[in-house]
Protein backbone atom coordinates (compact mmCIF):
# COMPACT_ATOMS: atom_id res chain seq x y z
CA UNK A 1 0.00 0.00 0.00
CA UNK A 2 2.76 2.43 0.98
CA UNK A 3 4.42 1.98 -2.16
CA UNK A 4 1.35 3.12 -4.20
CA UNK A 5 1.02 6.00 -1.97
CA UNK A 6 4.48 7.61 -1.88
CA UNK A 7 4.97 8.74 -4.68
CA UNK A 8 2.59 11.64 -6.29
CA UNK A 9 3.35 10.92 -9.57
CA UNK A 10 2.81 6.63 -9.29
CA UNK A 11 -0.72 7.44 -8.69
CA UNK A 12 -1.17 10.09 -11.32
CA UNK A 13 -2.48 13.02 -9.29
CA UNK A 14 -0.61 16.23 -8.79
CA UNK A 15 -2.56 17.32 -5.72
CA UNK A 16 -0.99 16.18 -2.18
CA UNK A 17 -1.71 13.68 -0.26
CA UNK A 18 -3.73 14.64 2.53
CA UNK A 19 -4.18 11.65 4.89
CA UNK A 20 -5.29 7.76 4.17
CA UNK A 21 -8.61 7.06 3.70
CA UNK A 22 -10.44 3.74 4.89
CA UNK A 23 -12.13 2.62 1.73
CA UNK A 24 -14.63 -0.33 2.29
CA UNK A 25 -15.86 -2.14 -1.69
CA UNK A 26 -18.13 -4.39 -2.16
CA UNK A 27 -16.87 -7.24 -3.83
CA UNK A 28 -18.68 -10.11 -5.14
CA UNK A 29 -22.20 -10.65 -6.39
CA UNK A 30 -25.88 -10.75 -4.24
CA UNK A 31 -23.71 -13.25 -2.06
CA UNK A 32 -20.46 -11.09 -1.89
CA UNK A 33 -18.20 -9.36 1.06
CA UNK A 34 -17.32 -5.87 1.97
CA UNK A 35 -13.18 -5.68 1.16
CA UNK A 36 -11.50 -2.87 2.80
CA UNK A 37 -8.73 -0.58 1.08
CA UNK A 38 -6.84 2.06 1.87
CA UNK A 39 -6.01 4.93 -0.68
CA UNK A 40 -4.91 8.46 -0.37
CA UNK A 41 -6.71 10.99 0.33
CA UNK A 42 -6.27 14.14 -2.07
CA UNK A 43 -8.03 17.51 -2.11
CA UNK A 44 -11.05 17.79 -4.70
CA UNK A 45 -10.75 13.81 -5.04
CA UNK A 46 -14.59 12.31 -5.84
CA UNK A 47 -16.02 8.95 -4.90
CA UNK A 48 -14.82 7.84 -8.36
CA UNK A 49 -11.22 8.76 -8.31
CA UNK A 50 -11.65 6.33 -5.57
CA UNK A 51 -13.06 3.50 -7.17
CA UNK A 52 -10.84 4.27 -10.40
CA UNK A 53 -7.71 3.88 -7.20
CA UNK A 54 -8.43 0.83 -6.65
CA UNK A 55 -8.83 -0.62 -9.52
CA UNK A 56 -5.50 0.85 -10.83
CA UNK A 57 -3.39 0.37 -8.11
CA UNK A 58 -4.59 -2.35 -6.04
CA UNK A 59 -7.08 -4.76 -7.44
CA UNK A 60 -7.74 -4.59 -11.21
CA UNK A 61 -10.23 -7.30 -10.92
CA UNK A 62 -12.38 -4.83 -9.24
CA UNK A 63 -15.61 -4.03 -11.88
CA UNK A 64 -17.48 -0.87 -11.62
CA UNK A 65 -18.74 1.68 -15.12
CA UNK A 66 -18.05 5.16 -15.47
CA UNK A 67 -17.48 7.35 -18.73
CA UNK A 68 -18.04 10.34 -18.93
CA UNK A 69 -16.94 12.10 -15.27
CA UNK A 70 -18.85 15.17 -15.69
CA UNK A 71 -22.25 14.23 -14.65
CA UNK A 72 -23.76 13.99 -17.40
CA UNK A 73 -23.89 9.82 -18.89
CA UNK A 74 -25.55 8.69 -15.88
CA UNK A 75 -23.51 4.95 -15.59
CA UNK A 76 -21.17 5.66 -12.78
CA UNK A 77 -23.39 5.72 -9.47
CA UNK A 78 -23.08 3.25 -7.03
CA UNK A 79 -24.00 3.56 -2.88
CA UNK A 80 -21.98 5.65 -0.91
CA UNK A 81 -22.14 5.21 3.04
CA UNK A 82 -25.82 4.04 2.20
CA UNK A 83 -26.66 6.74 0.03
CA UNK A 84 -27.35 6.53 -3.58
CA UNK A 85 -24.84 8.97 -5.79
CA UNK A 86 -23.21 9.97 -8.66
CA UNK A 87 -19.88 9.30 -7.92
CA UNK A 88 -17.92 11.11 -10.15
CA UNK A 89 -19.86 14.81 -9.15
CA UNK A 90 -19.82 13.57 -4.89
CA UNK A 91 -16.27 14.97 -3.44
CA UNK A 92 -14.94 12.18 -0.58
CA UNK A 93 -15.13 15.07 1.28
CA UNK A 94 -18.94 15.62 0.88
CA UNK A 95 -19.55 11.64 1.69
CA UNK A 96 -16.53 10.22 4.06
CA UNK A 97 -17.99 10.18 7.51
CA UNK A 98 -14.88 10.21 9.93
CA UNK A 99 -12.07 9.08 7.17
CA UNK A 100 -14.52 6.49 5.89
CA UNK A 101 -16.11 5.42 3.01
CA UNK A 102 -18.27 2.48 2.43
CA UNK A 103 -19.08 2.11 -1.51
CA UNK A 104 -21.48 -0.49 -2.52
CA UNK A 105 -23.40 -1.15 -5.64
CA UNK A 106 -27.33 0.46 -6.43
CA UNK A 107 -30.13 -0.95 -4.20
CA UNK A 108 -32.95 -2.59 -6.10
CA UNK A 109 -31.25 -3.89 -8.68
CA UNK A 110 -29.33 -7.42 -9.21
CA UNK A 111 -25.71 -7.23 -8.65
CA UNK A 112 -23.47 -8.33 -11.41
CA UNK A 113 -20.23 -8.20 -10.05
CA UNK A 114 -18.34 -5.32 -7.26
CA UNK A 115 -20.37 -2.41 -8.30
CA UNK A 116 -22.05 -3.34 -11.46
CA UNK A 117 -25.84 -3.74 -11.31
CA UNK A 118 -27.75 -5.37 -14.00
CA UNK A 119 -29.69 -2.05 -15.24
CA UNK A 120 -31.72 -4.13 -17.06
CA UNK A 121 -35.36 -4.00 -14.84
CA UNK A 122 -34.68 -0.46 -14.45
CA UNK A 123 -34.87 0.03 -18.30
CA UNK A 124 -37.39 -2.66 -19.13
CA UNK A 125 -40.12 -0.56 -16.98
CA UNK A 126 -38.81 2.25 -18.98
CA UNK A 127 -40.03 0.83 -22.29
CA UNK A 128 -42.92 -1.59 -20.78
CA UNK A 129 -44.51 2.63 -19.85
CA UNK A 130 -43.83 3.21 -23.65
CA UNK A 131 -41.99 6.57 -21.78
CA UNK A 132 -40.89 7.99 -24.87
CA UNK A 133 -42.22 10.66 -26.93
CA UNK A 134 -44.84 10.27 -29.20
CA UNK A 135 -45.27 12.88 -32.51
CA UNK A 136 -48.92 14.39 -33.04
CA UNK A 137 -49.83 13.77 -35.95
CA UNK A 138 -50.41 17.50 -36.67
CA UNK A 139 -48.35 20.31 -35.22
CA UNK A 140 -50.04 21.82 -31.89
CA UNK A 141 -52.66 24.71 -33.00
CA UNK A 142 -50.78 27.10 -30.77
CA UNK A 143 -47.25 27.91 -30.75
CA UNK A 144 -45.43 26.40 -27.88
CA UNK A 145 -43.80 29.09 -25.71
CA UNK A 146 -41.42 28.36 -23.21
CA UNK A 147 -43.10 30.14 -20.41
CA UNK A 148 -46.37 28.75 -20.40
CA UNK A 149 -47.52 26.26 -17.26
CA UNK A 150 -47.70 23.17 -19.43
CA UNK A 151 -43.85 23.22 -20.94
CA UNK A 152 -42.63 24.60 -17.59
CA UNK A 153 -43.98 21.91 -15.95
CA UNK A 154 -42.27 19.32 -18.58
CA UNK A 155 -39.25 21.31 -18.40
CA UNK A 156 -39.03 20.89 -14.60
CA UNK A 157 -37.92 17.02 -14.58
CA UNK A 158 -36.29 17.05 -18.48
CA UNK A 159 -32.89 16.75 -17.47
CA UNK A 160 -32.98 13.04 -16.08
CA UNK A 161 -29.62 11.13 -16.69
CA UNK A 162 -31.40 7.59 -16.14
CA UNK A 163 -28.66 6.74 -13.85
CA UNK A 164 -30.96 4.99 -11.21
CA UNK A 165 -30.01 6.80 -8.03
CA UNK A 166 -34.02 7.82 -7.37
CA UNK A 167 -34.59 4.23 -8.34
CA UNK A 168 -32.21 2.88 -6.06
CA UNK A 169 -33.31 4.94 -3.13
CA UNK A 170 -37.09 4.35 -3.50
CA UNK A 171 -38.78 2.29 -0.91
CA UNK A 172 -41.70 2.14 -2.84
CA UNK A 173 -39.37 0.20 -5.25
CA UNK A 174 -37.90 -2.55 -2.86
CA UNK A 175 -41.27 -2.95 -1.32
CA UNK A 176 -43.02 -3.73 -4.98
CA UNK A 177 -41.72 -5.40 -8.09
CA UNK A 178 -44.29 -3.85 -9.90
CA UNK A 179 -43.66 -0.40 -9.29
CA UNK A 180 -42.17 1.22 -12.43
CA UNK A 181 -40.19 3.42 -10.11
CA UNK A 182 -39.44 7.45 -9.90
CA UNK A 183 -37.60 8.24 -13.20
CA UNK A 184 -39.85 6.31 -15.08
CA UNK A 185 -43.25 8.10 -13.71
CA UNK A 186 -41.31 11.25 -13.78
CA UNK A 187 -40.84 11.23 -17.85
CA UNK A 188 -44.47 9.95 -18.40
CA UNK A 189 -45.02 13.59 -16.25
CA UNK A 190 -43.09 15.84 -19.11
CA UNK A 191 -44.83 13.70 -21.85
CA UNK A 192 -48.44 14.46 -21.03
CA UNK A 193 -47.22 18.16 -20.11
CA UNK A 194 -45.60 18.24 -23.85
CA UNK A 195 -48.43 19.79 -26.20
CA UNK A 196 -46.36 18.26 -29.12
CA UNK A 197 -47.15 14.81 -27.75
CA UNK A 198 -49.86 12.68 -29.23
CA UNK A 199 -50.83 10.28 -26.93
CA UNK A 200 -51.20 11.74 -23.38
CA UNK A 201 -54.02 9.99 -22.68
CA UNK A 202 -51.83 7.00 -23.34
CA UNK A 203 -49.05 7.93 -21.45
CA UNK A 204 -51.93 8.82 -18.32
CA UNK A 205 -53.15 5.20 -18.77
CA UNK A 206 -49.51 3.93 -18.88
CA UNK A 207 -49.08 5.95 -15.40
CA UNK A 208 -52.28 4.91 -13.87
CA UNK A 209 -51.69 1.35 -12.57
CA UNK A 210 -48.52 2.04 -11.40
CA UNK A 211 -48.15 6.19 -9.91
CA UNK A 212 -50.22 5.45 -6.97
CA UNK A 213 -48.06 2.86 -5.49
CA UNK A 214 -45.93 6.10 -4.72
CA UNK A 215 -45.89 6.92 -1.22
CA UNK A 216 -44.37 10.05 -1.52
CA UNK A 217 -41.40 9.64 0.92
CA UNK A 218 -39.76 11.82 -1.29
CA UNK A 219 -36.53 9.66 -1.35
CA UNK A 220 -36.71 10.20 -5.15
CA UNK A 221 -36.39 14.02 -4.55
CA UNK A 222 -33.40 13.92 -2.56
CA UNK A 223 -31.10 11.79 -4.02
CA UNK A 224 -31.68 13.04 -7.48
CA UNK A 225 -28.14 14.27 -8.67
CA UNK A 226 -29.58 16.65 -10.89
CA UNK A 227 -32.43 18.18 -8.49
CA UNK A 228 -35.20 16.92 -10.41
CA UNK A 229 -38.31 16.35 -7.68
CA UNK A 230 -40.11 12.96 -8.80
CA UNK A 231 -42.23 13.00 -6.41
CA UNK A 232 -43.87 16.35 -7.38
CA UNK A 233 -43.99 15.01 -11.11
CA UNK A 234 -46.14 11.30 -9.47
CA UNK A 235 -48.34 13.70 -7.53
CA UNK A 236 -48.92 15.67 -10.78
CA UNK A 237 -49.48 12.48 -12.90
CA UNK A 238 -51.60 11.02 -9.61
CA UNK A 239 -54.07 14.08 -9.98
CA UNK A 240 -54.54 13.71 -13.33
CA UNK A 241 -54.86 10.00 -14.11
CA UNK A 242 -57.56 10.67 -11.36
CA UNK A 243 -58.95 13.55 -13.28
CA UNK A 244 -59.09 11.00 -16.51
CA UNK A 245 -60.87 8.50 -14.68
CA UNK A 246 -63.42 10.88 -13.32
CA UNK A 247 -64.21 11.16 -17.07
CA UNK A 248 -64.65 7.67 -17.62
CA UNK A 249 -61.54 7.63 -20.03
CA UNK A 250 -59.35 5.70 -18.40
CA UNK A 251 -58.28 2.05 -20.05
CA UNK A 252 -56.24 0.89 -17.71
CA UNK A 253 -52.45 -0.02 -18.32
CA UNK A 254 -50.85 -0.19 -22.01
CA UNK A 255 -50.75 -4.24 -23.16
CA UNK B 1 -31.42 8.59 6.96
CA UNK B 2 -34.81 8.64 6.66
CA UNK B 3 -36.71 12.10 6.26
CA UNK B 4 -40.00 13.95 7.68
CA UNK B 5 -41.76 12.70 4.70
CA UNK B 6 -41.01 9.22 4.88
CA UNK B 7 -41.83 8.87 8.92
CA UNK B 8 -45.11 10.71 8.05
CA UNK B 9 -45.66 7.79 5.82
CA UNK B 10 -44.91 5.24 8.86
CA UNK B 11 -47.18 7.11 11.29
CA UNK B 12 -49.98 7.16 9.14
CA UNK B 13 -49.56 3.37 7.74
CA UNK B 14 -49.36 2.65 11.82
CA UNK B 15 -51.74 4.83 13.06
CA UNK B 16 -54.41 3.49 10.22
CA UNK B 17 -54.00 -0.28 11.44
CA UNK B 18 -53.88 0.75 15.20
CA UNK B 19 -56.93 2.38 14.36
CA UNK B 20 -58.31 -0.35 12.59
CA UNK B 21 -57.96 -2.95 15.40
CA UNK B 22 -59.33 -0.78 18.07
CA UNK B 23 -62.58 -0.45 15.95
CA UNK B 24 -64.24 -3.57 16.51
CA UNK B 25 -63.76 -3.10 20.62
CA UNK B 26 -65.17 0.43 19.56
CA UNK B 27 -68.30 -1.24 18.26
CA UNK B 28 -68.06 -3.88 20.72
CA UNK B 29 -68.61 -1.56 23.85
CA UNK B 30 -71.23 0.56 21.94
CA UNK B 31 -73.41 -2.75 20.98
CA UNK B 32 -72.83 -3.16 24.95
CA UNK B 33 -75.30 -0.43 25.08
CA UNK B 34 -78.17 -2.54 24.31
CA UNK B 35 -77.66 -4.04 28.04
CA UNK B 36 -77.30 -0.90 30.18
CA UNK B 37 -75.98 -2.67 33.32
CA UNK B 38 -72.22 -3.38 31.10
CA UNK B 39 -71.89 -0.23 29.95
CA UNK B 40 -72.19 1.38 32.96
CA UNK B 41 -69.84 -1.30 34.04
CA UNK B 42 -66.99 0.09 30.91
CA UNK B 43 -67.79 3.54 31.27
CA UNK B 44 -66.84 3.37 35.31
CA UNK B 45 -64.04 1.68 33.65
CA UNK B 46 -62.94 4.50 31.50
CA UNK B 47 -62.73 6.71 34.38
CA UNK B 48 -59.51 4.88 35.70
CA UNK B 49 -56.82 8.13 34.63
CA UNK B 50 -54.49 5.44 33.54
CA UNK B 51 -57.65 4.60 31.00
CA UNK B 52 -57.99 8.17 30.45
CA UNK B 53 -54.38 8.30 29.35
CA UNK B 54 -55.29 5.62 26.66
CA UNK B 55 -57.69 7.43 25.52
CA UNK B 56 -55.79 10.78 25.04
CA UNK B 57 -53.40 7.93 22.84
CA UNK B 58 -56.21 6.70 20.48
CA UNK B 59 -57.19 11.02 20.52
CA UNK B 60 -53.70 11.84 19.31
CA UNK B 61 -53.52 8.04 16.53
CA UNK B 62 -56.67 9.90 15.66
CA UNK B 63 -55.77 13.24 15.29
CA UNK B 64 -52.53 11.86 13.49
CA UNK B 65 -54.47 9.89 10.66
CA UNK B 66 -57.00 12.96 10.05
CA UNK B 67 -54.45 15.72 9.86
CA UNK B 68 -51.84 13.14 7.71
CA UNK B 69 -54.72 12.29 5.47
CA UNK B 70 -55.59 16.11 4.84
CA UNK B 71 -51.76 16.75 4.20
CA UNK B 72 -51.80 13.95 1.29
CA UNK B 73 -55.19 14.52 -0.20
CA UNK B 74 -53.60 18.31 -0.34
CA UNK B 75 -50.14 16.96 -1.69
CA UNK B 76 -52.42 14.44 -4.50
CA UNK B 77 -54.87 16.92 -5.42
CA UNK B 78 -53.28 20.45 -4.61
CA UNK B 79 -50.69 21.97 -6.09
CA UNK B 80 -47.38 20.86 -5.55
CA UNK B 81 -45.51 22.69 -2.23
CA UNK B 82 -41.75 22.70 -1.64
CA UNK B 83 -42.90 23.09 1.64
CA UNK B 84 -43.54 19.11 2.67
CA UNK B 85 -41.65 19.44 5.27
CA UNK B 86 -43.77 21.94 7.46
CA UNK B 87 -46.80 20.80 6.35
CA UNK B 88 -45.95 17.53 8.20
CA UNK B 89 -44.95 19.43 11.48
CA UNK B 90 -48.02 21.48 11.46
CA UNK B 91 -50.26 17.87 10.97
CA UNK B 92 -48.01 16.33 13.54
CA UNK B 93 -48.54 19.65 15.90
CA UNK B 94 -52.28 19.37 15.38
CA UNK B 95 -52.83 15.79 16.01
CA UNK B 96 -50.58 16.52 19.33
CA UNK B 97 -52.26 19.77 20.46
CA UNK B 98 -55.77 17.40 20.39
CA UNK B 99 -54.25 14.60 22.69
CA UNK B 100 -52.90 17.57 25.33
CA UNK B 101 -56.81 19.34 24.73
CA UNK B 102 -58.32 15.96 25.32
CA UNK B 103 -56.03 15.43 28.52
CA UNK B 104 -56.74 18.76 29.98
CA UNK B 105 -60.65 18.55 29.23
CA UNK B 106 -60.37 15.07 30.99
CA UNK B 107 -58.78 16.10 34.30
CA UNK B 108 -60.19 19.31 34.34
Amino acid sequence: MKRACHRLAETGYDEPVMAMLEVEIWRGGEDGAWRSYAVPHQANQTVLDVVTHVQRHIDPSLAYRFACRVGMCGSCAMTVNGRPRWTCRTHVSQAARKGRVRIGPLRNLPVIRDLAVDMAPFFEKWRDAEARFVPSKEPPEEPVRPDEPERRAADAGIECINCAVCYAACDSVAWNPDYPGPAVLNRLWTLVNDRRDGDRDGHLDAAGAGCHLCRSHQECADACPTGLNPTAAIAGLKREVFRRALSGGARGPRQ
Amino acid sequence: MRRGPWWAFLLHRLSGVALAVFLPFHFLVLGLAVERAALDGVLDWTENPWVKLAEAGLVVLLALHLTGGLRLLLLEFGRWSDRQQSRIAVAGGLALLAGFGFLAAAFA
